[in-house]
């Protein structure tokens, strides 16, 4: 066993890597839930923004527009989660599987022809002095732009949500639509808006793994992302910036469980690889006590009647 | 009747039919675990039957099925091959054994060829590759090009074909480099590629300058890439688009040449049941061009040990070799015997760690 | 302007003919995918919804039907009971793993022991251990109040990895030299759940399939406890003052679905299966979810819909060897059927008028 081996700096810099992915489709999922929509087809939306934004970047050689695609095309599948939902007010739980199952088919088939094609690198922030700085440096100034764009989307949501009128709208509505409506307000159309938000950022963090944290295409490469990001958002419960905590934490027993791997340290494997799943359980113990963020109306579909 | 005997003697009539057919076309099915997509295993498994595809034309007709789950799914796919008419089914997993087994039994008419088993009957044989022969080309260059000594070995789950590969790799990079230390992760799981990314970065944060890996994704490749001074090699495929650095050479599946052959040989009637393990010689573990970035006494060396044990005059493993616990394994010039390197589940002496078990 | 009026009552001839026209449709656009992909559509449609019941080989694939559809159908059945009462286990995938790891050890404690009392402890064992890996997230909800569908899930992934453990160590066959998988069950004569008339398909699991869904029916339409489960999901507040006790509600819910997944693992394992394995499970207990919805919760719809679930997967590997179908576009076939009955439960629960909007 050789602890020392373990450089912390650089743990905590991959650890936040490991984690964007996972960040991205949560903060997507958090802004939906607290419109009170339960979308559990994450994973079939972060696997569709994965094969668009992957073939976009192949085919342009940006993979900047291959983000923006991905984005795109998370939003646009998601509306097929609107039609069910939102149109004809199926089930939540079952539209969100049927998403799921369906992105994974789509993609499969779109990405035939873009197995093992490498696809445009995109540089890595590179800010003389400061990305240089001993600790810091590689930590906070060394990454690339997506991972910042997580960090932002975080701060953007939890001022959304905090300060803003919209915020205060979204919110009504995953509390209590009928009172919303009452008031006005067009739950429709603003779950409609939430929904394709996180479809938008669910692609994005799919396309991240595929342009950026592997990068390569290959079928169901997501390898189960999108349900992880769903357990943080109510990890987090429903608080942007715990589940950038959450993110990291998550990301952080998977690098640091395969650090001791590689350390040495005799403890069986298959424990270590379950552990992030055994400690997320124990923190959604502790966690919920606070259930005062938990939008009331989540999963529940709303028929204006007269 | 009994729905057995019913089977068997569809299949029988089948059989009798697709010999009269067979004069104009051979029917070869393909069972595959994963998608032919997934850039690794199945793909290169799929090239194989593209190039039986390619070489026979219209005196051949192949089939397959992706995705197949191991147990009852695979025994249906393969009983609806031979009752659709195959010939001669490839059943390409570990975990398709038993149910080859059973479907054989049902279709004594119908071939079937299992990658990787051991359970053979008259119409069934195995097949597999001598992968860690290519694992000792690597251990070569590794050891010899390593400067921190810390090679990182990247590995699926505890089984004989990675421990295996493990070995073969650490006996020839201490030959060359007596300073040589292995890191090992074992990530548990046939695919996840965030996570092989995850277990590259981490190996060479902890001071590795290569790695190895027993996974099928190029997560590792990209890492590797991103670290700057760390070199790899291409697992099941070559990987060249990440040449000529980090990825220096690679170990390529290449099922091609064996599946010619025993298509052929049912063409030809000449089909009997064997116990195939082939490496560099025959032709299936390919080498993957060793790049430039290698230096060229390292290439020389690497490529010597490859004719060696290309043309047999070398086993890759040849004592004095010991087990981890110091106990003698080989004695001096003895090589290891095919039964004991098939079933391997322990480390060979200098290796670090223990095999979870 | 298209307009939905709530119905009092969902109407019953709809919610009988909108699978049928689900299946239709899906038909129409599946037939439009695969014409897309360059195959005959109709042959495509053709061979996976009519050849496995009445094709030339049919004699072997309706066997097949009931070993793939009876997992599906025994595992849907207790989910959809906590689906009604509005209780969340989508880890059903997890306590089949379970009820399949403790059935076989039970087994294989006994090996080469023959007695014919082994295979009723297996049962048992298969149940329990299912039972047991619901009731975490049961106990965690009814004590804390944490939520039972991330809990249940999280519980699918621990359960993935001790299943790879009991591969490779504590269930490993000794004499098989030394690949991960235990021992095979179908040559261990008291642990085998063969087919109870030889090539009829017919094994244990699925008469215990058969068997749920009677049990649910009766317990669902004459039974005090399915009318509580009913008013729960459906009027939870005056579930509350009928006197129903949420928490024993929830531990019933769970407890049956996990005692339920844990016998299919177990039948599976002890059956068509046979060993343990690093990839024993293959998303039954994700599809069951689907295939409660697809039955609407009903223990005969489930019925139907598993047995339409299982001729989509078995038509669907028949299509791909004869016709060349990549997996993925059987996959997005099942997904649209799914999508199509979603959609089309709309007219069940909805009038649909085309009126124009008056002008207030």
């Amino acid at each position: 066993m050789d602890l020392s081996a373990i450089n912390p700096v650089l743990l905590i810099a991959s650890l936040m890597v490991a984690a964007t992915p996972i960040l991205l489709a949560a903060i997507g999922e958090l802004v939906v839930e607290k419109s009170g929509v339960l979308n559990l087809g994450v994973e079939g939306m972060m696997i569709i923004g994965a094969v668009s934004g992957f073939a976009i970047a192949v085919e342009s050689g940006s993979p900047w527009l291959g983000f923006v695609a991905s984005a795109v095309a998370g939003a646009v599948f998601s509306l097929l989660f609107v039609l069910l939902t939102q149109v004809a007010k199926a089930n939540q739980v079952a539209s969100g599987l049927a998403l799921t199952l369906t992105g994974l088919g789509l993609s499969a088939l779109l990405g035939q022809s873009y197995v093992g094609i490498r696809p445009p690198q995109m540089g890595k922030l590179d800010i003389p002095l400061l990305s240089d700085l001993p600790v810091l440096g590689p930590i906070l100034f060394g990454h690339d732009p997506i991972l910042y764009l997580g960090i932002a989307l975080t701060a953007g949501v939890w001022a959304l949500l905090k300060f803003t009128r919209a915020g205060l709208v979204l919110r009504a509505v995953g509390e209590n639509h009928d009172a919303a409506h009452a008031l006005g307000y067009k739950v429709i159309r603003i779950r409609i808006m939430a929904i394709m938000f996180g479809g938008a950022c669910a692609g994005l963090g799919g396309a991240y793994i595929s342009l950026i944290r592997v990068p390569q295409w290959t079928e169901g490469m997501t390898a189960g992302v999108g349900w992880i990001a769903l357990a943080l958002v109510v990890f987090a419960s429903w608080k942007p910036w715990r589940a950038l905590l959450g993110a990291y934490l998550f990301g952080g027993v998977t690098v640091v469980q395969l650090n001791l791997q590689a350390a040495g340290v005799a403890i069986p494997v298959e424990y270590l690889a379950m552990s992030p799943y055994v400690i997320t359980i124990i923190v959604l113990v502790i966690l919920s006590a606070d259930k005062s963020s938990a939008p009331a109306a989540l999963g529940r579909n709303f028929h204006a009647s007269r | 009747m009994k729905l057995t005997t019913l089977l068997t003697s569809a299949a029988m009539a089948l059989g009798l039919a697709t010999v009269a057919v067979a004069a104009e076309k051979t029917k070869v099915g393909f069972v595959y675990v994963g998608p032919v997509g997934d850039g690794g295993w199945t793909y290169e498994h799929n090239q194989g039957r593209l190039a039986v595809e390619e070489a026979f034309g219209d005196k051949v007709e192949t089939v397959y099925v992706e995705n197949v789950a191991e147990g009852p799914d695979a025994e249906r796919v393969m009983t609806q091959m031979a009752l659709e008419g195959a010939d001669l089914i490839f059943t390409t997993s570990f975990g398709y054994m038993d149910p080859t087994i059973n479907v054989a039994k049902k279709f004594p008419n119908v071939k079937f060829e299992h990658a990787t088993g051991y359970k053979r009957a008259d119409n069934v044989s195995t097949y597999s590759a001598r992968f860690y022969e290519g694992r000792a080309v690597q251990g070569t260059i590794a050891g010899s090009m390593t400067e921190s000594n810390i090679i990182g070995y990247i590995g699926s789950y505890p089984i004989p074909e990675v421990i295996r590969g493990i070995n073969s790799a650490y006996i020839h990079a201490k030959k060359v480099n007596p300073d040589v230390q292995f890191k090992i992760v074992w990530a548990f799981t046939w695919f996840d590629p965030a996570k092989e990314a995850d277990a590259a970065k981490v190996l060479i944060e902890q001071g590795a300058d290569v790695i190895l890996q027993h996974t099928d994704s190029t997560a590792p490749q990209a890492a590797a890439q991103a670290a700057g001074n760390v070199i790899t090699f291409g697992q099941a495929s070559d990987m060249s688009e990440y040449g000529p650095k980090p990825r220096v050479s690679s170990i390529i599946d290449n099922w091609a040449p064996y599946y010619l052959a025993r298509t052929q040989a049912v063409m030809d009637g000449t089909w009997t049941s064997v116990d195939t393990w082939d490496g560099i010689g025959a032709g299936m573990v390919g080498i993957g061009e060793i790049s430039d970035a290698v230096p060229a006494d390292v290439k020389t060396a690497a490529l010597a040990l490859q004719a060696s044990l290309a043309d047999g005059s070398y086993h890759a493993f040849t004592g004095p070799v010991n087990k981890q616990d110091g106990s003698v394994w080989l004695a001096d010039g003895e090589t290891a015997d095919d039964g004991t390197l098939a079933g391997m589940n322990f480390f060979v002496e200098g290796i670090e760690g223990d095999i979870p078990q | 302007m298209i307009r939905l009026e709530k119905r009092p009552q969902p109407s019953r001839a709809w919610s009988l003919a909108t699978p049928l026209v689900a299946v239709l449709a899906t038909m129409l656009f599946g037939g439009l995918l695969f014409a897309a992909l360059g195959k005959d559509p109709v042959e495509a449609i053709r061979t996976i919804f009519w050849d496995p019941l009445f094709g030339e080989f049919a004699f072997y694939y309706r066997p097949q039907l009931l070993i793939k559809g009876a997992p599906l159908v025994l595992i849907a059945i207790g989910l959809s009971l906590g689906f009604k009462a509005g209780i969340w286990n989508i880890g059903a995938e997890g306590q089949y793993i379970m009820g399949a790891i403790v059935g076989a050890s039970v087994g294989l404690a006994f090996y080469p022991y023959e007695a014919w009392y082994i295979f009723p402890l297996m049962v048992i064992g298969g149940a329990l251990g299912g039972w047991i890996w619901a009731m975490i997230p049961a106990v965690l909800k009814v004590r804390f109040g944490t939520n039972e569908i991330l809990v249940s899930l999280m519980l699918v992934y621990v359960a993935e990895q001790l299943l790879a453990s009991a591969s490779l160590r504590f269930l490993k066959n000794p004499e098989g030299f030394g690949f991960p998988g235990s021992r095979n069950l179908q040559s261990y004569e008291s642990a085998f759940n063969a087919d109870l008339i030889e090539g009829s398909g017919m094994h244990w699991g699925v008469v215990a399939a058969f068997i749920a869904v009677i049990f649910a029916y009766v317990l669902l339409n004459r039974h005090m406890v399915g009318f509580h489960i009913r008013l729960t999901g459906e009027a939870p507040r005056a579930a509350k003052f009928a006197g129903v006790n949420p928490a024993r509600l929830i531990l019933l819910c769970l407890g049956i679905s996990g005692a339920l997944a844990g016998l299919a693992g177990l039948f599976e394992v002890s059956g068509p299966a046979g060993q343990i394995s690093i990839d024993f499970n293959v998303g039954y207990g994700f599809t069951a979810i689907i295939v409660a919805f697809l039955g609407r919760l009903h223990p005969v719809g489930i019925l139907l819909a598993g047995g339409l679930m299982a001729l989509t997967y078995i038509g669907g590997d028949i299509a791909q060897s004869n016709l060349g179908l990549p997996s993925a576009a059987i996959q997005l076939f099942q997904g649209m059927l799914l999508f199509f009955l979603l959609a089309l439960d709309l007219l069940t629960n909805f009038r649909v008028s085309l009126r124009k909007v008056e002008v207030a």
